[in-house]
Formats: C-alpha cells, sequence, structure tokens
C-alpha cells in the first residue's frame, strides 16, 4: 500500500491492538484495544492529559508506540514512519506553513507526492473552503476560522484513508466553533473518509461523533453512541464527564427481582436490575445515578399529586438559576449524606412561582432513567473537583 | 477659548514631533561619518593626509587602485570574508539546530562557551589564538585569519540561529512529514525557510566583521596584510583618498543591498 493510492468511499478501518505509549516511568497510554470502523466519524474524549492526543499521534506515526500494533484496512503500519502512511492529520492550532501562502499550504501535500498539475485540485479544493479569493494571502492574514480551513483542505485534498483532527476547533470562539462542527460533519458525510476527533469538549464530541471513546488516565473508561453513553454511563467518570449526574450512594435492600429496592436516608428507590453496571447483591452498597433533566420538581403541598412508581425523593431549594429554556435548581437532600447537592434542570414550560431557594419540595423520576453504578469509585471522577483522577 | 500663548504652541509643537526630532538627531549622528568619508574621497590634499579640505577633484574616483597593495589587500579581505561567512554560516547553523532541538550531555555548558567569543576581549583572544598558532609551528597567513575568523563569527550565528529555531513551531514539521515529506523534504522545504532570516542575519554579521577585523587578524597574520591592516599601516604615514573612496563604496553598497531586500519583502507581501 503505498500514499498515493486514492480511497474508494467506503472508509477505512482503523485498528489498535494492545497499544501503549510511556515516557519514562510514565504511563501516557496504557495497553488498549480500540476499533474505528470504516466511514465512521469517531471521537476520542478526555480531559487534558488523559491519553488522546497520544494515541492519535500514534496513528498519525508522529508517536511510537512502546508496545502494540497500527492496522489500517487489516495493513500494519505500526513500523511506517509518518510521511508513508495514508493518514493526514489537521493539527491543533492548525501548523500551516508561515512561509507558503495558502495555495501552496494546500497543495504541499501533492507536490510531495510528484503530482505535476495542482492548480484544478488545489482550486477546487479552495473553493470547497469557500477560500477561493484568498489563494495567495499568507496564513498570518486570515482570521482564526479561515486558517482552520485551510488546515483542512490541506489534508483532504490528499484522500487520506483516515482524517485525524486534533482538537482543530479549539483556538475558535463559540459561535464559529458551533459552524465549524456542523460543518466538519458534512464533509464527512460527502467524503465517507473515516475521521478521528480528539476533544475534550464532550458537547462537541456528541455533537458530531458517531462513536466515542472516553478516555481518563490513558484508558478508554466506556465506547459507545453518544446517546448510549450519556443515557447508561458504565464509570462515574463517564457519568460526571459527558453532562451533569446525580450520585447517590445507597445501600441494597432487595436484588432479588427485576427491580432492585435501594434505600438511601429515608427514601425508598427502585432500580431496574439491567441498568445496572454491576451485578448486586443484597446488604452490599450501590451509587444510583440520574440526571438532572430527568427529575421532576413538586413544592411538598403538592406530594400527593406526586404518581405511584416514580422514585421520590425530599429537599429543600437551596438555590435557583433561570437561563432561559430552563431553570437550574440544587436542592439540598437527606439522602446526599452532605455531599453536593443535587441538580435539578425543569424545563421553562409552567413554572411553578413557589419554587424559591428555601421551599421543600418533592424529586420524583421514572426509575427507569436511573442507572447504578459500582460504589467502589470515586463519586467525583470527572467533575471539576474531581479533575485528574 | 483664548488664542494659545507663543509659548504653548511650540511646547505643543514639540510634543507632536519630538519623535521626528529624535530620530533624525540619532539618524545624523550615525550618518555624519559616512557623510564626511564620501566628501573627503572627492578632496584633493596637498601632501599625504586627507584630513583638511582642499579643493573637488574626482582623481581618486578615477584610479582606486592607484595606490600600492591597496586593492590587494582589499580582494584578500573580501576572500577571506567570503570564505569565514560561508564556514561560519554552515557550521553554526548546525550548531543552532543541534542545541536547540536536541537533549545531550554538555549542552548547556557548550551553549554558554560559545558565547565566549562574544564576551571576551578581543586583545585576548588575539593573542592566546596567536600563542597557540606558535606553539603548533603553524605559519601565519590566509588560514590563521580565516580560522580565526571563523572563529569568532561563529558565536554570531549561533545566536541568531538558535534564536529563530527556538521560536519555531514543531509541529510545522510534523506537519509536513504527516503530508507525505520525507525527512530530507522537510529540512528543505519547512525547516529552512523558515530558519532562513535567521541564517541570513548571522552570514550578514559575519561578513562585516570578519571584513572589518583589525585585531585578532594583525596578532594573526604573519606579513599578510588585509584591508584594515592596510588602512591602520598607512594611517602612519599619510592617508591616501582611495580609502576614502573604497569606504564610499561599500557603504554605498550595503545600502544598495538593504533596499533591494526590502523592495523584494515588500513585493512578496503585497503580491
Amino acid at each position: 500500500m503505498t500514499a498515493t493510492a486514492p480511497t474508494e468511499r467506503t472508509g477505512t478501518e482503523v485498528r489498535l491492538t494492545k497499544i501503549s505509549k510511556s515516557y519514562g516511568a510514565f504511563t501516557a497510554v496504557h495497553p488498549l484495544d480500540l476499533t474505528v470502523p470504516g466511514g465512521s466519524f469517531f471521537a476520542l474524549l478526555g480531559a487534558s492529559g488523559c491519553g488522546k492526543t497520544t494515541t492519535l499521534r500514534m496513528i498519525a506515526g508522529l508517536e511510537d508506540p512502546s508496545s502494540g500494533t497500527v492496522e489500517l484496512a487489516g495493513a500494519d503500519v505500526t513500523a511506517l514512519p509518518p510521511h508513508k502512511r495514508p493518514v493526514n492529520t489537521v493539527f491543533q492550532s492548525y501548523a500551516l506553513f508561515p512561509h507558503l501562502d495558502i495555495y501552496e499550504n494546500v497543495a504541499f501535500g501533492l507536490r510531495r507526492r510528484g503530482i505535476k498539475s495542482v492548480k484544478k485540485q488545489v482550486g477546487d479544493m479552495l473553493d470547497l473552503v469557500q477560500l477561493g479569493d484568498f489563494a495567495r494571502r499568507k496564513p498570518q492574514q486570515l482570521s482564526g476560522g479561515q486558517q482552520q480551513r485551510v488546515a483542512v483542505a490541506r489534508a483532504l485534498i490528499n484522500h487520506p484513508q483516515v482524517l485525524l483532527l486534533d482538537e482543530p476547533l479549539g483556538a475558535l470562539d463559540l459561535k464559529l466553533r458551533r459552524q465549524m462542527q456542523l460543518e466538519l460533519k458534512r464533509i464527512q458525510t460527502e467524503v465517507g473518509i473515516t475521521f478521528i476527533h480528539v476533544t475534550h469538549d464532550q458537547e462537541e464530541a456528541m455533537t458530531m461523533a458517531d462513536t466515542v471513546a472516553v478516555m481518563n488516565g490513558g484508558r478508554v473508561e466506556q465506547l459507545g453512541a453518544p446517546a448510549d453513553l450519556y443515557e447508561t454511563p458504565r464509570t462515574t467518570f463517564v457519568a460526571n464527564f459527558l453532562g451533569t449526574s446525580n450520585l447517590i450512594a445507597a445501600d441494597v435492600l432487595d436484588a432479588s427481582g427485576s427491580d432492585l429496592v435501594l434505600q438511601a436516608a429515608s427514601s425508598k428507590l427502585a432500580l431496574p436490575a439491567e441498568r445496572c453496571t454491576v451485578t448486586p447483591r443484597t446488604g452490599g452498597r450501590l451509587l444510583i445515578g440520574i440526571r438532572p433533566e430527568k427529575i421532576s420538581l413538586t413544592h411538598a403541598d403538592d406530594a400527593g399529586t406526586v404518581p405511584d412508581g416514580r422514585n421520590r425523593v425530599t429537599g429543600r431549594i437551596a438555590t435557583s438559576s433561570f437561563i432561559g429554556v430552563s431553570t437550574q435548581y440544587l436542592v439540598d437532600s437527606p439522602v446526599t449524606a452532605g455531599a453536593a447537592p443535587l441538580a435539578v434542570y425543569e424545563q421553562n414550560i409552567e413554572r411553578d412561582r413557589r419554587l424559591v431557594p428555601g421551599a421543600e419540595v418533592v424529586l420524583h423520576w421514572n426509575p427507569g432513567h436511573s442507572f447504578g453504578l459500582d460504589a467502589a469509585q470515586s463519586i467525583e471522577a470527572g467533575t471539576d473537583a474531581g479533575e485528574g483522577t | 477659548m483664548t488664542a494659545p500663548s507663543g509659548l504653548s504652541r511650540v511646547t505643543r509643537w514639540l510634543r507632536r514631533n519630538l519623535v521626528v526630532i529624535a530620530g533624525l538627531t540619532t539618524l545624523g549622528y550615525l550618518m555624519l561619518p559616512n557623510v564626511i568619508v564620501t566628501v573627503f574621497s572627492f578632496n584633493k590634499p596637498n601632501g599625504r593626509f586627507n584630513y583638511e579640505w582642499q579643493r573637488f577633484s574626482t582623481d581618486a574616483w578615477t584610479d582606486p587602485c592607484g595606490v600600492a597593495d591597496l586593492c590587494g589587500s582589499l580582494s584578500l579581505s573580501l576572500q577571506i570574508a567570503v570564505w569565514a561567512t560561508l564556514g561560519s554560516t554552515v557550521l553554526g547553523t548546525m550548531i543552532a539546530f543541534a542545541l536547540a532541538r536536541y537533549r545531550f550531555r554538555a549542552r548547556s555548558s557548550v551553549s554558554t562557551l560559545l558565547f565566549l567569543p562574544m564576551a571576551m576581549p578581543e586583545v585576548v583572544m588575539a593573542a592566546s589564538l596567536a600563542t597557540l598558532f606558535l606553539n603548533m609551528g603553524v605559519t601565519f597567513g590566509f588560514w590563521t585569519i580565516l580560522i580565526a575568523h571563523i572563529m569568532f563569527c561563529l558565536s554570531f550565528v549561533v545566536t541568531a540561529v538558535k534564536a529563530r529555531v527556538m521560536s519555531m513551531d514543531p509541529r510545522l514539521e510534523q506537519a509536513a512529514q504527516d503530508l507525505y515529506a520525507t525527512p530530507l523534504q522537510t529540512f528543505l522545504r519547512v525547516t529552512l525557510p523558515i530558519a532562513a532570516p535567521g541564517i541570513a542575519a548571522g552570514a550578514l554579521l559575519s561578513f562585516a566583521l570578519s571584513f572589518d577585523d583589525f585585531i585578532i587578524t594583525n596578532f594573526n597574520a604573519g606579513s599578510t596584510v588585509t584591508f584594515p591592516m592596510f588602512v591602520w599601516g598607512s594611517a602612519q604615514r599619510g592617508t591616501p583618498v582611495q580609502i576614502n573612496v573604497i569606504g564610499t563604496a561599500m557603504f554605498v553598497i550595503a545600502v544598495l543591498c538593504v533596499l533591494v531586500g526590502q523592495l523584494a519583502g515588500g513585493r512578496r507581501k503585497r503580491s
């Protein structure tokens, strides 16, 4: 396989086998297996220093793995230097060549492969990213968003089998970032190339990717479709890093039925056994998790109106902040046992004016929306307070 | 509002034009010696010393090599300057890359030692080099001068190039490799062009330093005479006008080089 081989539209599968990277005593990436299906938009998500960029660089060949192999479409490329791999990278802060103009930046890869007539291809590519009028400008004369598009064009013009994106949107402001997310997604669908996208922004990963691998401390914590990761996190890190979760430590009263019966403070809570990542046993402990937007708030005076079959917890509103589409409450409750208060997001449909700080409330939710996690992990992993755990 | 008084009008004018005034004064301070040199290249002195204005003449300009040994020493100086520039730029660029890119034992001491030729009094270095050559039994002449010049130019090249390489984003070279450039292509197409301004600055410095060096050359030249040595020697016995002619010509060539460089740079930016 040579670098000049153009890709078919089906996309190339990337397979990492037992790949790891250590720098002296520090292990950046623990041995990990990862298969990225051909043509998919795959995101490596994690906080800084979790090993996601190192993993990406090992695929590009810019970092030699300490062990393990990298395969592209079944061919082992572990020993190939970067210039012989049919992959291209969009670098963080773009790494555009400052001494070349936009045209020559985009043409760079073609020229290195000995292609003489690049004019049409470069012109088409610049039109694709809407920078046709800027061909003779230098990179530093362009705005951040334009530079980003040049970086994408410079990589895509080579028809790589895999496009690697290393936090390509990190330097852009929020509005432009949203726009570029959609743009990249559109391009990926159009060209059908496998995209591997490294990011620390969970919203970005969920918006763009078909499959997300959440990394933490050099390991993949969980891999799956964004909705699956969000609805059924398997570790406290994933639960906290992807959005916000309320995690309540509870005793298992009865683990025999299809619904577990748990107790936290004086509240009895139900949890479907299949939504539990550990095998529960009666008398043990569990963490029961519930997303803030799945919880409903009812003033304590109306406690009787809460339908049967829902998990109920009492509490008192500590703070409320109105943010337009919703109101976000923090509620002190005996079930948290002094840990962080419970977060509740109420959609702004019919606001109950009695729900103000200090009000006694009942929190209730559908037991099927909660998830069970092993109680032996840090409850704060993946939150700002538990950063780096 | 009343009309401003004369004094305040003057201070206002001063305040507005202070930068221009300071700039012109400094420029005058820098340029005056060159102007004198140029003016006196058109002099026709009575006697051997060209220190007093007598009358206008283009004699020296029409016959620049009219003084014995002058053009010979000039050509020798130019040759030495060219070779010293080449040698120190190639060596210095490689040293700069090694220091900026690689971690090796004694890296920091090498870095410090390279500063010595810049920091040490020239006369001390000149004398110790001469002692070294004497003890090794080397004949003084072209080669000892060249070795000495490469030695002291090296530190300037290393300093200029290292600053440039250190500020270069390592991702640029990775990007080149990622875009199918072999290591050699990466160096020629990306690393070298980006480091070029530093290398050019080092080379220019080397040329100027080598061309007009007197102290170190004088200690290590033996019977060879470079242009600065010729000027020094003739100043004892009288100063031929031709020295002013050569000086003016060098100045004009340097100014032209800068102008051409700026024009080329400006055109590239505009297009």
